[in-house]
Formats: structure tokens, C-alpha cells, sequence
């Protein structure tokens, strides 16, 4: 191979590169390791996660819930994960007819008329609303409700001040919902979410006429939209959300999936791949990626977002959750986690001075408030083999001494009620 | 091609989930009025045989990796060991809540703590954060360190930033995310940044240029310590795009090259799979000026064990949610430990003999702008092809021949640009084949150029119409039409 290149060393291959960078090199340290010893190392590592034989009542945005076999066998399709973006449509039909099936899937959950093929999270996925809004409104303030997860606020703050966009909260009332008398005016947007950090479902209704022209925005969770009405239904101008929900694993929160649906007017602010349906020279149906105006391959500067790698396997694997569970199947799910929350709250309302922080209706989490310190109260569950959400995070939203607990249709009535033994007391 | 949406429903499908074993509850009674949804969203409910028919028949309308040459310029297609995905789904990994106590998480955030290392010693770098989760999303996290760096010196008028005209889309579009302009700055005639021209822009309101290094020609810029040096005396900084570390990775380190930020594309070098698009991971390496401001949390080790460190007030603040995409940094750890520092060196030195070989023969065949030694990629133009062929006719023909095309068209300071990459997974074999096919094209284009106009006519479809797909956007499924017909 050298020789034909004409070359007489490898050393020669490299000789543009200045001297005196080659002369600083260090190298790792690493030895090479034989692919069984490497499986080992990393078995060991992955062993050494207690987490893994606990019983999760976590939630916050991340939710310990079945993924049907069927998902992870088609990612697994090398097919399917080893390709690139589809810039080839041609031999790109996999991807490409997946693609228009999420975004079909994700407006018929939202209930908005266009999607994009994902964005990195949920929380990335509300940054880039927040900086849409801003794009087509340019006031250059963004109201946003107060009860909003923590790890999309972060986010959100970190984008919003590079961007220039002030940030303006909205309190809750005592109920844990959103205090819409107190929206401040001349902003860009509102930024909601349903359910909220509490748990809590939002009240939607009127809140658009409300806003005027800015953009009601919607962070959702989409298990819940298996039962609750679909926030388009109910005047969102963009819904966003985190899909990790639809058969994805949590994987200590990444590779995640942002969902990105919006309207149809507002097409050429859309941030993000999108496939569009149309035929090729025979006239025969076939898909490629659409509005390519808007990508950062084509406008650079002027793009509409930066972002190129998306989710798009993730996005893929929600699309096969979503035809695996069929409308009946998503249906059977939300009403599933409904019934076992509820079925804890009932329980943890029975056990003496415990009571439910918020009372508005919730769909699968709720906000625990115990008679005892909330730190005592996780050790225990801990104790016991129960995952539970360290109180600090509500702290900051102004929660004292309460527990986030969330319920998935993973949870058994048996595990339910020993956990419920425990927050009373038991070992 | 059928969609999901094309498939008659099933009576009787289900069984993934158990019955209700609490008290069931009317979502109307326990929800009150106006939060039930009243329209199902239109779902087929299908058996998991027609799911798993569908989506493999999709499958087969994909080219992978796994298919053959994937030489797509600057993005480093090359072959994903299994073992790696075996590992990220390890269930000690992949059923791990990010909000477990840190206690119950140790081998995650060791896993973290020690890639985070080693990619501080590949860098020749200070710092590194793994939560940017794609290479444009580790550019916007560099644009965004660079702001705060500014700021924080008192010098906000420091708001534009100068790239190179042969720089990828995402760079200038990350700039103006982050609230910066851009100024492009022309390439000299070696393909590569002209010393003159950028002094000339070097004042008091540049924040720092983006270089990609080896740039997206494929060529290492010689002069790159005196490009950085002289950024840097003019009170700038210096962000390396890192698409293209394959080219001198295990023999050479961007910080020390002057990078003050440096993006690794896991999803890239270090060989993570695409996914038809993402999820990527896009870890970023910093300078000492900068490492104040990296995201939290930080990933600290301490006698008690590894944790999540919030605490550092100068932070740009977070980028995702959680830490990054913890699977794909599996994935990458994994591939690291098998390779070592050889096998990080055999790395380079094959990607950069594999790029040159096909290089020589192929610029007998096809015009080579910039005729030097190139690193890991090198850029072929079709101008002059006969018959009016143009570059993307010899795409479109290349998967006649079962071989997925390279990036066409960029980058923009070559006319009609052919960007291969070949990567070091490909054998001689491999190659020789590629170098045939396009030197077979190339004689298709003299005696035969139908068969390039035409192509491709071996794909599951021809070529698609991008104009109708841009003048009548349909996004979904037209659910109307399909109950009409």
C-alpha cells in the first residue's frame, strides 16, 4: 500500500503535520484488550449499578416503562442503525418511510399538523420552541410557568441567554397548577408543561385566547396523550415532549428523544429534519427529506437551528412502540398508569398524616408529603429496594419535604403495597 | 412503499400488557371534565407479526455499514463492532434512571469519569464535558463557552466569528445560535486558510475563528500554529471542529495544535453508529482558560466515589438534561478498551493510507483539485466529466452498483465536489472494488451516459422530486385521501 502511494514510511503520510506538534504527542496508557476481555471489563461496570435490581418509583420526565421485545429486535436491524442520515434517498427508504411515519404518529398524539424527525431531548426540544416563538414574535421576552422540570429549565436558561431572550416566571397556586391570572404581557411565548413537575395536568382551556399572539407552547409527556386530550386540541401552538416514554430505554437519561410538533404556518421556522412524501421518476411513491431551506447544510447562518444529528434511531424505536401498542394498546397503557398512581395515592392518603402535596388532578406521578422527614422516608423505601427521588430537586421548586413518586404500568399491585408498608413505617 | 398507516387493522391483537390488577378507574371520574381525550389518535392496532414484516421490509430499503464502502466524506462511516452494542445494552446500563442516588450509579459514573480522562489525553486537553450530544451540539456548546469567556473578561464586543469558506454547514450555523455573526474568510490556493487574509480581519471584535482540522478538503493546514497563535494574540480563540480526528488520532493532539475547544464525534472517530441520523455524542475538550465554564454537573471523583458535581458557579450552565447520551459514551469506552494507544495508531495511519491510495489512482481517472498528500479524505471534482455528467449523475450511478454514493457537493469551494472518505475498516479489497466502480463510471460517462442520467434504476426507487416535495409539502399521512380512495 506504500508502495503505492509513493511512499517510503506511514511517517511520511504524516509529515504535514508540524514537528513540533508530533514531538509534544503522549499516548493514554491504554493497553489493546481482546474483545472478551473488554466484554468483561464493562459487564463488571454495568454489574456494579445497585440501581438494577431496585424497584423504581422515579419519574420526573424519565419513566421506568415496558418496551415491547419487538422494538429493540428492529433497531437492532444494522440496517436500520448502521446508516447514515439520509441524504441518498434512494437507498435511504428505510429511515425515510420511518421518518414520515414518526412525524405522522407524533402530530396524531399532539394534535398539531406538522412534526420534525426528533430533536436531541425534550429539553433541547423546548429550547428550540422557545427560540422559534422568539423568531416569529421578537420581543424578546419568554414567559414560562414555573412548575416546569427542572432538567428542561436548565436547558432552557442555558439557550434563552445566549439567545438574548429574557426569561419570565409564572407562579403556581396552591393547587400545583399554573397561576394563568399572572402571565405577564409582550412576550414571545408561554411555556407549559402538562403534567407538570408535580405530576400535576394542566388546565389548558382558554389559556390561547389568553396569550393573543404568542405562542402557547406545550412540553407534554406522550404516554399520558394515550389519555389525556392532545394539547393541539386545546390551542398549543408547538407541543414539545420527551419521547424516551415510547419504548426507549432510560438509559441514565441519553440517548433521549425530543418531539417537535407545531403548525402548519409555521413550516419555515421549523427547526430540524423533516421527510416529506413524493414520487420519484416513474411517479411512484417514495420520500425524502423536505424543506431543506430551512437546514444548516443549505442556510448556514441563516438556518433555523443548528442541529443535523437528531435521535433518529430513538425516533425510530418510538415509531415501532407506537404500531407495536396500536391506538388500543397506548390506551390500555395511560389508563394502566392511571389506575396503579392512583391506587398508591389512595393508599398513601390512608397511612396516618401522610397526605398528597397538590390536589389538582394528576396522571401517573404525584408529589408525597409525609408526616416524617422526606429524607428518612426515601431511606427507608431505599432500604426496602425501592428507587425514590432525592427531595432536593423539589426543594428547589419551593416543595418542602415531600417525595416525587411515579407509577408505571411496570408496578405491580404486590410491589405497591409493600411500598406503601414501608412509607408507613415498616423495614 | 407502504406505510404503518396502510395496514388493515387486526381484531383481536394485544397481550403486552397485563390486566388491571388495582381498582380500574374511568379516566372521565378520576380526571373530572375536559382533560379525557375524545379523539383516539389513528393508530393501526396490528399483530407483532405484521409489525415485525413491516419494519423489516423497510429495513431492506437501507444501505448500512454492515452493506459495504460507506466513503462519505467528513463523516467517517466506518464498521461498528457488535461488542459495543452488546455492551450499551448491558441492563446494569440501559435500565438506569439519571436520577438514581449516585451511590446505586457507581459503574455509570465511573464509566463517565474514565472516558472523560481518556479523551483529555487524546485531546492533550485540560477539560472535557460528554453532554453535548452531536458534533453540532458540541459546536454550540463551544460558541456558548466562548460567550461566557468574553463576557466574563469584560469584553462583550466580541461578537463575530471567522470561518474558513470550506467550513461544514453546522459551524456557522452554531455561531449564530449563540448570538454571534460570522465572517467567512477566503482559502489561498493550497485549499488551505490564507495567514494573510485572516490577519487582516484579526481585530478587537473577533471572538475566535472555527477551524476543522484536517480541513474538509482533507488537507492538514501546515501553518496551523501560527494560525492559532496568531488568533490568539489578537485576544481570540480558537474552536477545532473535530469531524476530522480519524485523520491523526494516537499521534497528534489538538491541544497541542493551540485549540482552546475541541469537539470529538463519537458517532465518528470512535466508532458509535450513525442510527440513520443520530443519536451521536459530541464531547467536548477545552483549554485551561475555558474549563471553569464548562456544563454541569461534572462527573468528580472523590474517596467516597464518583458523584455529580453542580457546583460551579462560573458554568455555562446545561446543554441537555441529563449527562449527555450515557449509551453511545458506552459504546465509545467500549471500542477505546479494545484499541489501546496501537491500536488508536493503526487508526490514523489507515485511514490516511486507504484515503491516499484511492486518491492516486482515482485522480488518473477524475479531476483532483488540490493534488497533495491528503489525510483521511480527499475531494474529487466532476467538473469537465463529458456529456454535461454531473457529480451527482456518478452518485446516483454508484448505487447501481451496490455501493452507497460519497458526500457530493461540499465542500462549496469545490464545483461539483466528490468527498471520500474511505475510513480504516476497508481492506485493499474493498477499495480496489470502490476505485473500479468509479473508474467504470467514468468510461460509462464517455460511451454510455444515459445509464448515469438514468440512474439509479437498480434502487427500490429512481431518482425522487425534490421540487415537488419542496412546492407541496405532505409531512404526514394524508389520512383523508386514503379514506377517498
Amino acid at each position: 500500500m506504500l508502495d503505492a502511494v509513493g511512499r517510503r514510511d506511514v511517517e511520511e503520510l504524516f509529515s504535514d503535520i508540524p514537528s513540533e506538534v508530533l514531538a509534544r504527542f503522549e499516548p493514554t496508557g491504554l493497553e489493546p484488550k481482546s474483545e472478551l476481555e473488554v466484554q468483561d471489563a464493562v459487564r463488571r461496570a454495568a454489574d456494579s449499578n445497585r440501581a438494577m435490581d431496585m424497584v423504581s418509583l422515579l419519574g420526573g420526565g424519565i419513566y421506568d416503562h415496558y418496551s415491547p421485545s419487538i422494538v429493540g429486535h428492529i433497531v437492532g436491524r444494522s440496517e436500520f442503525y448502521t446508516a447514515y442520515t439520509p441524504y441518498q434517498p434512494e437507498i435511504s427508504q428505510g429511515t425515510l418511510t420511518a421518518m414520515f411515519e414518526f412525524q405522522t404518529l407524533v402530530c396524531e398524539l399532539t394534535g398539531m399538523q406538522i412534526s420534525n424527525a426528533s430533536m436531541y431531548d425534550g429539553a433541547t426540544a423546548l429550547a428550540e420552541a422557545a427560540l422559534m416563538a422568539d423568531r416569529l414574535r421578537k420581543r424578546r421576552r419568554v414567559a414560562v410557568a414555573a412548575n416546569l422540570l427542572p432538567q428542561f429549565r436548565r436547558v432552557l436558561q442555558t439557550y434563552a441567554w445566549a439567545a438574548g431572550i429574557e426569561l419570565v416566571e409564572v407562579p403556581y397556586d396552591a393547587s400545583g397548577r399554573g397561576a394563568w391570572d399572572q402571565i405577564p404581557g409582550n412576550v414571545s411565548g408561554l411555556i407549559v408543561q402538562s403534567p407538570n413537575a408535580f405530576g400535576v395536568i394542566e388546565s389548558l382551556d382558554g389559556l390561547k385566547a389568553q396569550l393573543g399572539d404568542a405562542l402557547l407552547i406545550v412540553a407534554t409527556y406522550p404516554i399520558a396523550l394515550g389519555l389525556l386530550e392532545s394539547p393541539g386540541a386545546l390551542g398549543a401552538d408547538v407541543v414539545v415532549g420527551e419521547g424516551q416514554c415510547l419504548g426507549l430505554p432510560m438509559g441514565f437519561g441519553g440517548p433521549l428523544l425530543g418531539l417537535f410538533a407545531t403548525k402548519m404556518e409555521y413550516l419555515r421556522q421549523l427547526p430540524g429534519r423533516v421527510a416529506g412524501r413524493t414520487v420519484d421518476a416513474d411517479g411512484k411513491t417514495g420520500y425524502t427529506m423536505a424543506a431543506q431551506t430551512r437546514e444548516q447544510h443549505i442556510r448556514r447562518e441563516r438556518a433555523t437551528s443548528n442541529i443535523c444529528t437528531n435521535s433518529a434511531l430513538c425516533a425510530l424505536a418510538a415509531t415501532v412502540y407506537l404500531a407495536s401498542v396500536g391506538a388500543a394498546g397506548l390506551r390500555h397503557v395511560a389508563e394502566l398508569n392511571l389506575a396503579k398512581a392512583h391506587y398508591l395515592a389512595e393508599g398513601v392518603r390512608r397511612i396516618k398524616g401522610f397526605r398528597l402535596a397538590f390536589d389538582a388532578p394528576f396522571f401517573n406521578e404525584f408529589i408525597v408529603r409525609p408526616t416524617e422527614p422526606a429524607r428518612v422516608v426515601r431511606a427507608r423505601l431505599e432500604d426496602a429496594g425501592f428507587l425514590v427521588e432525592d427531595p432536593a430537586e423539589l426543594e428547589a421548586l419551593g416543595v418542602e419535604n415531600a417525595l416525587r413518586v411515579a407509577v408505571t404500568e411496570r408496578r405491580s399491585r404486590g410491589e405497591l403495597d409493600r411500598a406503601l408498608a414501608v412509607m408507613g413505617g415498616a423495614k | 412503499m407502504k406505510t404503518l398507516f396502510d395496514h388493515a387493522a387486526r381484531e383481536g391483537v394485544g397481550g403486552l400488557f397485563p390486566t388491571c390488577d388495582v381498582p380500574a378507574k374511568a379516566p372521565a371520574d378520576v380526571l373530572g371534565p375536559g382533560l379525557v381525550r375524545t379523539n383516539a389518535p389513528r393508530i393501526p392496532n396490528l399483530s407483532e407479526g405484521d409489525v415485525a414484516r413491516h419494519y423489516t421490509a423497510l429495513s431492506k430499503l437501507n444501505y448500512g455499514v454492515d452493506d459495504g464502502i460507506y466513503p462519505l466524506g467528513s463523516c467517517t462511516m466506518k464498521y461498528n463492532p457488535k461488542l459495543n452494542e452488546d455492551a450499551a445494552r448491558l441492563p446494569g446500563f440501559a435500565t438506569l434512571h439519571p436520577r438514581v442516588d449516585e451511590a446505586l450509579a457507581q459503574g455509570s459514573l465511573g464509566l463517565l469519569f474514565e472516558l472523560t480522562e481518556i479523551l483529555k489525553s487524546i485531546s492533550g486537553m485540560p477539560g472535557v464535558t460528554l453532554q453535548p450530544v452531536a458534533g453540532a451540539h458540541g459546536e454550540l456548546l463551544g460558541m456558548f463557552l466562548f460567550k461566557r469567556y468574553f463576557e466574563t473578561r469584560g469584553e462583550p464586543g466580541r461578537t463575530r466569528i471567522l470561518l474558513p469558506d470550506s467550513a461544514h454547514g453546522t459551524n456557522p450555523a452554531s455561531a449564530a445560535v449563540a448570538g454571534f455573526s460570522v465572517t467567512e474568510i477566503r482559502s489561498n490556493d493550497r485549499g488551505t486558510v490564507d495567514l494573510d487574509v485572516l490577519r487582516a480581519e484579526l481585530d478587537s471584535t473577533v471572538a475566535g475563528v472555527m477551524l476543522t482540522v484536517p480541513n474538509t478538503l482533507g488537507i492538514f493546514e501546515e501553518n496551523i500554529l501560527e494560525v492559532t497563535r496568531a488568533v490568539h494574540d489578537a485576544g481570540g480563540l480558537c474552536y477545532f471542529d473535530g469531524a476530522n480526528l480519524n485523520s491523526f488520532i494516537g499521534r497528534a493532539r489538538p491541544g497541542d495544535m493551540g485549540a482552546d475547544v475541541f469537539h470529538f464525534n463519537l458517532h465518528k472517530t470512535l466508532s458509535t453508529p450513525h442510527g440513520g441520523g443520530g443519536p451521536g455524542a459530541g464531547a467536548v475538550a477545552v483549554s485551561a482558560p475555558l474549563v471553569d465554564f464548562l456544563p454541569v454537573p461534572w462527573i468528580a471523583r472523590t474517596r467516597e466515589g464518583y458523584r455529580l458535581d453542580w457546583e460551579h458557579a462560573a458554568s455555562v450552565g446545561s446543554i441537555h438534561g441529563f449527562y449527555g447520551n450515557f449509551l453511545v459514551a458506552v459504546r465509545a469506552y467500549t471500542y477505546l478498551l479494545q484499541l489501546g494507544d496501537a491500536g488508536l495508531r493503526a487508526v490514523s495511519e489507515n485511514a490516511v493510507l486507504n484515503a491516499n491510495y484511492l486518491q492516486e489512482r482515482l485522480k488518473k481517472t477524475y479531476r483532483l483539485p488540490y493534488d497533495r498528500l491528503c489525510k483521511h479524505e480527499f475531494v474529487l471534482s466532476g467538473e469537465g466529466l463529458p456529456n454535461h455528467i454531473s457529480t451527482l449523475d456518478v452518485a446516483k450511478r454508484l448505487i447501481d452498483y451496490g455501493v452507497h454514493p460519497p458526500t457530493v457537493y461540499f465542500p462549496l469551494i469545490v464545483h461539483e465536489a466528490l468527498m471520500i472518505e474511505p475510513t480504516e475498516t476497508e481492506g485493499r479489497e474493498s477499495l480496489d472494488r470502490f476505485a473500479e466502480i468509479l473508474e467504470t463510471i467514468a468510461r460509462e460517462a464517455r460511451e454510455q451516459p444515459e445509464l448515469l442520467r438514468d440512474a439509479p434504476t437498480s434502487a427500490p426507487v429512481r431518482r425522487l422530486d425534490q421540487t415537488q416535495a419542496a412546492r407541496n409539502p405532505v409531512l404526514t399521512y394524508p389520512f383523508a385521501e386514503a379514506r377517498a380512495s
